[in-house]
């Protein structure tokens, strides 16, 4: 049913007891043209692109435990596509032009507020290494504007101005087309489109095994039995290595933990995303009134989706210093997501050594601002066998090439 | 937090460390080694969910480099060994 007024008219004269489920469950089918492992952003997106563009039909999404569950609902929810080089930014921009027009594509309000994030700068010398960023982006045709101190200071004047900050504000950049999505509502906006094109959505399912015939990848091995595949495509983020190893090949990632934390919720105090490297943070405020905030990776690996005390320490710490008036919030939750990090920042896209099977990982801490464009590109991986121009620079064959594409910068944390 | 037992100075937290990556072997020479073996020593990782060794390098502390036998799940560290310990 279309989430329309007429909808919602009739539904309110019926007393909101006619509305469908957002999405089937059915029971899985012997086999599918194409099975997709992961039911987070990026799995979902591909599964909707695979029906919507391609016109496949005989699709599954396979998630172990409930859609959205990983780090589709453990991010910061940050959409921005302020990147280095022109590869990324094709990418990056291709995600925040389908976000865009995301909610009247799936009919489904993803919440988009493109409220802008400012990034910024707190000596002379990262000023320097600011414009000389903002300049490729503007090269690479993305929207950036370099702002000085007084500026940023118009723009969010709660910052710590003061005369003994630690962390002097000497400037910093913006991109306003940058803001925030609601996460759920983009993992259950791509479920109930690609659950209304026919695909099936199999949650409480693990991928135990891969069946291989003729070095061709034929079907899968679940807890819910045994499930035929045309091809597969890996979208398991933090998981993909197990999934690799499952396969019987290894790949340039390590997971680690990722923190992200939300305050209690307050009147609005803050009206865009404030990120600074120094300092290690990244700040926005929810439509609920939390404050959402983030920090770097726990730098070992690990799979245990809660990140250790330390790095909260640090984060809360360059919050509380740049932002001296949050000193009396109390932190509401906190939690961590597993980052699949590749060497060189950027997700890994492409065939997979096995053939039939097809990657979209590597995403590390900056998977959800690309989810309409990771599962496009996935979609069009597994439809035609084909690199779509914008996935082929992040080919897993880069790292023999030498090719790589160093965002170190660009992902925004420290790592 | 962490409680990492250094083989030489013992227990110390988490902080005084710094996480040194899976132990692997420099093919050699260098001349003979395919570009596909380099890139497979320089990048390629099992990235155990489990059980992992791994080295790390007490770098606030004595700045000795030392195996861990650790769970990437629990972060349970089952044992910690100096190089060239018997494992």
């Amino acid at each position: 049913m279309r989430y329309s007024a007429l909808n919602l008219f009739r539904q309110g004269l019926a007393g909101q007891t006619g509305w469908p489920q957002a999405w089937r469950s059915p029971e899985p089918r012997p086999s599918y043209d194409a099975v997709i492992v992961g039911g987070g952003g990026h799995g979902l997106a591909a599964a909707y692109y695979l029906a919507k563009v391609h016109g496949m039909r005989r699709v599954a999404i396979l998630e172990k435990g409930w859609l959205g569950g990983g780090n589709t609902g453990r991010n910061t929810t940050i959409v921005r596509s302020n990147y280095f080089f022109p590869e990324s930014s094709a990418i990056y921009d291709f995600a925040l032009r389908l976000y865009e027009g995301l909610s009247q594509d799936l009919d489904y309000n993803i919440m988009l507020s493109q409220r802008g994030i400012l990034m910024m700068a707190h000596t002379e010398h990262d000023m320097e290494l600011m414009a000389r960023s903002v300049n490729a982006m503007l090269i690479n045709g993305i929207d950036v504007e370099l702002l000085d101190a007084a500026q940023v200071r118009a723009e969010v004047p709660l910052l710590n101005f003061g005369a003994n900050a630690r962390y002097e504000i000497h400037g910093g950049f913006t991109q306003r087309r940058g803001g925030i999505a609601r996460h759920d509502a983009v993992a259950w906006g791509y479920a109930r489109g690609a659950s209304g094109l026919g695909v099936d959505i199999i949650q409480g399912c693990e991928v135990t095994g891969f069946d291989i015939a003729g070095g061709r990848v034929t079907g899968v091995q679940t807890t819910r039995g045994a499930i035929g595949a045309g091809v597969v495509g890996l979208a398991a983020a933090g998981h993909s290595g197990v999934l690799a190893g499952l396969a019987g090949f290894k790949l340039p990632i390590q997971s680690y933990a990722l923190q992200a934390m939300v305050s209690e919720p307050v009147k609005p105090v803050l009206d865009t995303v404030v990120m600074s490297s120094a300092t290690g943070m990244y700040v926005s405020q929810s439509d609920k009134g939390e404050l959402v905030f983030g920090a770097g990776l726990d730098l070992y690996p690990s799979y245990a989706q809660r990140g250790n005390l330390p790095v909260e320490q640090a984060v809360i710490a360059g919050m509380l210093e740049m932002f001296p008036a949050f000193r009396r919030l109390k932190l509401l939750r906190a939690w961590a997501g597993l980052v699949d990090v590749c060497w060189d920042y950027s997700p890994i896209i492409g065939p997979a050594p096995l053939e039939g099977m097809f990657l979209n990982c590597g995403w590390g801490t900056g998977g959800f601002k690309a989810i309409p464009a990771g599962g496009w590109m996935l979609a069009h991986l597994m439809a035609t066998g084909q690199h779509h121009p914008i996935s082929a620079p992040f080919d897993l064959s880069r790292f023999t090439t030498g090719r790589l594409i160093d965002e170190a910068a660009g992902a925004g944390i420290a790592h | 937090m962490l409680l990492m037992p250094c083989p030489w100075c013992g227990p110390r937290d988490e902080p005084e460390f710094q996480f040194g990556g899976e132990p692997a072997t420099r093919p050699i020479p260098a001349a003979e080694v395919s570009d596909q073996r380099w890139a497979d020593y320089l990048y390629l990782r099992t990235n155990e969910k489990g059980f992992h060794r791994e080295l790390w390098c007490h770098a606030g502390g004595c700045g000795q480099w030392f195996l861990v036998e650790r769970d990437t799940v629990t972060h349970v560290i089952h044992r910690t060994l100096k190089p060239g310990e018997p494992a």
